[in-house]
């Protein structure tokens, strides 16, 4: 089952050219002017543009009488599409191996097997949002069981995303509009002439009847819709991509076969990166079936990599996620992100074992789906601002934590109020309400006085933590502390709370 | 003396029928605690590389399992080379492992959403070869999983660790089940050694080698690890200072 990502691009001209100078002031409407013989009219508006009552369509000068300090550019379809191919190229290195152009204003890719390195979904769809968002792009995306699906919402909602959860295509597409079935603009309005309105109506009506006066496109757009028909995502290719492949006049299936054309394919395509001095660091592996689907399994690598050894690993893991479905017409591995590596003198067998570069390891840890990481120090007294992630291949560093006082191996992730007995100002206290077990504490050690951070948030200016370590008489020692002074009610709440077990 | 020598005729023994049996003549390194009375239990005088080690927490120590987690980074931080921490619960606070000697930049985390991704990643770690050691903190662990990661182990000579932590204390019935692992250990923690002040002293731990492959069970209290990961058999006295140099020890 796919899951296919549509993108729309409602206002990329004037997006365009916004990006392109920037120096135009960002509530000036812009209108751009398309020209159809002598007719003169608006082929995009922007926001401000539409506010002031400028309608896509509209004669340009009526446009202009609308609204005086309209800026008006003329279109320019061909630098239009070279910006959506740009963007779609960017998509493809960023999101999914299968990524095409949508029609003149949208993006489509095939997210199957994709998403739960972003989060899921719903995290996936705000993250593009977020990204198109950062580049001034107006877009709107949908995700759902099929191209068709996912296009005509894409285009039909007001929101940023929409989700269309697994199987309920039905019900998310049969009240939006005809002309979303990416059907020729003709039969659109004959449908309309004939009183069809929505996509609903016209799935429920007979097909034979449709078929003789329209011909066989509209059955087809609706099977692609409902996924009768498979409809594969011809993904976009670049010439600068490096690409090898192997078609077979006779379909394989078998694992081991598959393994290893895939195997030979690593090779030739590392023969290619070497013949150019570059290592990949995004690597494509696109299945074409004889059902004229695709499936595509994409492998990442931490460093530049020219290694067969280490690329075939990384899709020897996966080639069982392969589905041969009737038989495979078509291997081909692309290289679709790669930079310059240089050849480097290797550790000889002389220096010790113990040097192994294990970035092949994390490559396979990475593509599995595992977060992979190593914590790195940051100059903070604030204990859960003490260290930060750092990517598991990134160099050495040299400093390390300076602390004079034990800390938690276990670390809450927020702290939890407990109920204490304790006399203040700085004595610890003489028993421990946490989780419903109440502890006498044995012995203790502190305070350990931690300020707030007034640079990070002016609400710390004056907040303060004291840190105790206490034991109970079974021998378990905790962290806890109490927030503020003990004295003075601005520096905190004075309620106490855990943060963290020792061992 | 008379325990060593026996060892020594035990194992020259042991090396001759593994010959006889005609399986792959390893030579099986050991890494020792340098705690004599440990390493002496032990076969081989010390936790085998090439092996995976169990390690759990007790008594309310099995949720959290802080201790069992100190006392494995204390093994990791006497080994030479990476080590690969593998956890679902990112809960792991790194300085006190710093403490415990274990520098970050040997210690690569890889973080999964699901229990059995931990597993494939200890096995394709310990796979690998070259590394320190392996840590996977994990809840549940079948016969046939612990025995792949106990191949694995064999196969490169690195070190396995699981540190047996579970979501609820009444789970840890499941410390009980059989594995592969070739030893397995329980870390409880005991009051900390008294200080002629009043404060927290070293932290002392009760060890229980609960299986041993081949060995006998035991139990110590000991000192919790100092800042080269070591332990130290612990007379629950005011002995021993928590750092191995006096300036740290102010606290």
């Amino acid at each position: 089952m796919t899951r296919v990502v549509s993108i729309y691009l409602p206002d990329l001209p004037t997006d365009r050219i916004r990006r392109a100078d920037p120096s135009l002031p960002a509530d000036q409407p812009i209108a751009v002017i398309a020209r159809s013989g002598a007719k003169r009219w608006v082929s995009s508006a922007d926001v401000a543009a539409r506010k002031a009552g400028v309608r896509v369509g509209m004669a340009a000068a009526k446009a202009q009488a609308l609204f005086q300090g309209l800026t008006m550019i003329d279109a320019d379809p061909v630098a239009d599409a070279q910006a959506l191919e740009r963007i779609t190229l960017w998509a493809l290195t960023q999101y999914s191996p299968i990524v095409a152009i949508d029609a003149l204003d949208g993006i489509v890719m095939d997210t199957e097997g994709a998403d739960h390195l972003q989060g899921g979904e719903e995290s996936m769809l705000i993250g593009i949002a977020n990204r198109f968002r950062g580049k001034a792009l107006t877009a709107r995306i949908a995700i759902a069981d099929t191209w068709g699906a996912a296009h005509a919402c894409a285009r039909a909602i007001r929101r940023e995303t929409v989700v269309v959860p697994r199987g309920e295509t039905v019900r998310a597409v049969e009240r939006l509009p005809i002309s979303l079935l990416r059907l020729p603009e003709k039969i659109v309005g004959d449908l309309r002439t004939l009183g069809f309105q929505s996509i609903g109506e016209l799935s429920a009506t007979p097909r034979a009847p449709l078929a003789l006066r329209f011909g066989p496109e509209i059955g087809r757009r609706l099977d692609q819709m409902f996924a009768h028909l498979a409809e594969p995502i011809d993904p976009i290719r670049s010439l600068e991509f490096l690409e090898v492949s192997r078609s077979f006049a006779e379909p394989i299936g078998a694992a081991e076969t598959i393994d290893k054309y895939v195997g030979r394919l690593v090779v030739q395509l590392c023969d290619a990166l070497q013949r150019q001095g570059l290592g990949a660091r995004r690597i494509d592996l696109i299945v074409e079936k004889v059902d004229g689907t695709r499936q595509a399994i994409r492998a990442g690598t931490a460093k530049p990599a020219r290694d067969v050894a280490w690329l075939t690993k990384l899709f020897r893991d996966r080639t069982e996620k392969i589905e041969p479905g009737f038989g495979i017409e078509k291997l081909s591995l692309v290289a679709v992100m790669s930079e310059p590596l240089a050849e480097t003198q290797r550790s000889s067998s002389l220096i010790e074992e113990d040097t192994r570069d294990i970035v092949p390891l994390i490559d396979v840890f990475g593509n599995r789906g595992s977060r992979v990481y190593r914590v790195a120090p940051v100059a903070s007294d604030v204990p859960e601002r003490s260290l930060h992630r750092i990517a598991a291949a990134s160099d050495d560093i040299d400093v390390s934590w300076s602390h004079h006082w034990r800390r938690p191996v276990r670390l809450l992730l927020h702290p939890e109020l407990i109920e204490v007995i304790a006399l203040l100002p700085d004595h610890p206290p003489v028993s421990v309400t946490w989780r419903g077990k109440r502890r006498k504490v044995k012995r203790a050690d502190g305070p350990e006085r931690i300020f707030g951070e007034w640079w990070q948030r002016t609400s710390e200016w004056v907040a303060v933590r004291d840190y105790f370590v206490i034991e109970d008489d079974t021998g378990e020692r905790l962290w806890i502390y109490r927030s503020g002074d003990g004295v003075d009610a601005a520096t905190g709440s004075h309620r106490w709370f855990i943060h963290g077990i020792f061992a | 003396m008379q325990q060593t020598a026996t060892n020594a005729t035990i194992s020259e023994l042991r090396d001759r029928i593994q010959h006889l049996e005609g399986g792959p003549v390893r030579t099986r390194k050991m890494l020792p605690f340098g705690v004599p009375a440990i390493d002496g239990v032990l076969p081989g005088g010390g936790l085998a590389y090439g092996a995976l080690h169990e390690v759990a927490g007790g008594g309310t120590g099995t949720v959290d399992g802080a201790a069992a987690a100190l006392f494995v980074a204390g093994i990791a931080a006497r080994t030479r080379g990476k080590i690969v921490w593998c956890l679902t619960r990112p809960d792991l606070f790194f300085p006190a492992l710093a403490q415990a000697g274990l520098q970050a930049n040997r210690v690569v985390f890889v973080e999964s959403d699901k229990e059995e991704d931990v597993l494939a990643n200890m096995q394709e770690a310990l796979g690998y070869g070259g590394l320190g050691a392996v840590v996977g903190e994990i809840v549940r662990l079948p016969m046939t999983a612990s025995r792949r990661l106990q191949l694995a182990a064999e196969k490169t000579g690195t070190i396995g660790l699981a540190v047996r932590r579970w979501r609820r204390q009444s789970e840890a019935n499941d410390f009980g089940q059989p594995t592969a692992s070739t030893t397995r250990w329980r870390v409880s923690v005991l009051p900390s050694e008294e200080l002629p002040v009043p404060g927290v002293g070293r932290p002392r731990w009760l060890l229980e080698l609960m299986r041993s492959r081949a060995g006998e069970c035991a139990e110590f209290a000991v000192g919790a690890c100092d800042d080269k990961g070591r332990i130290h058999l612990s007379a629950g006295s005011a002995h021993g200072s928590h750092s191995s140099s006096r300036s740290l020890a102010a606290g």
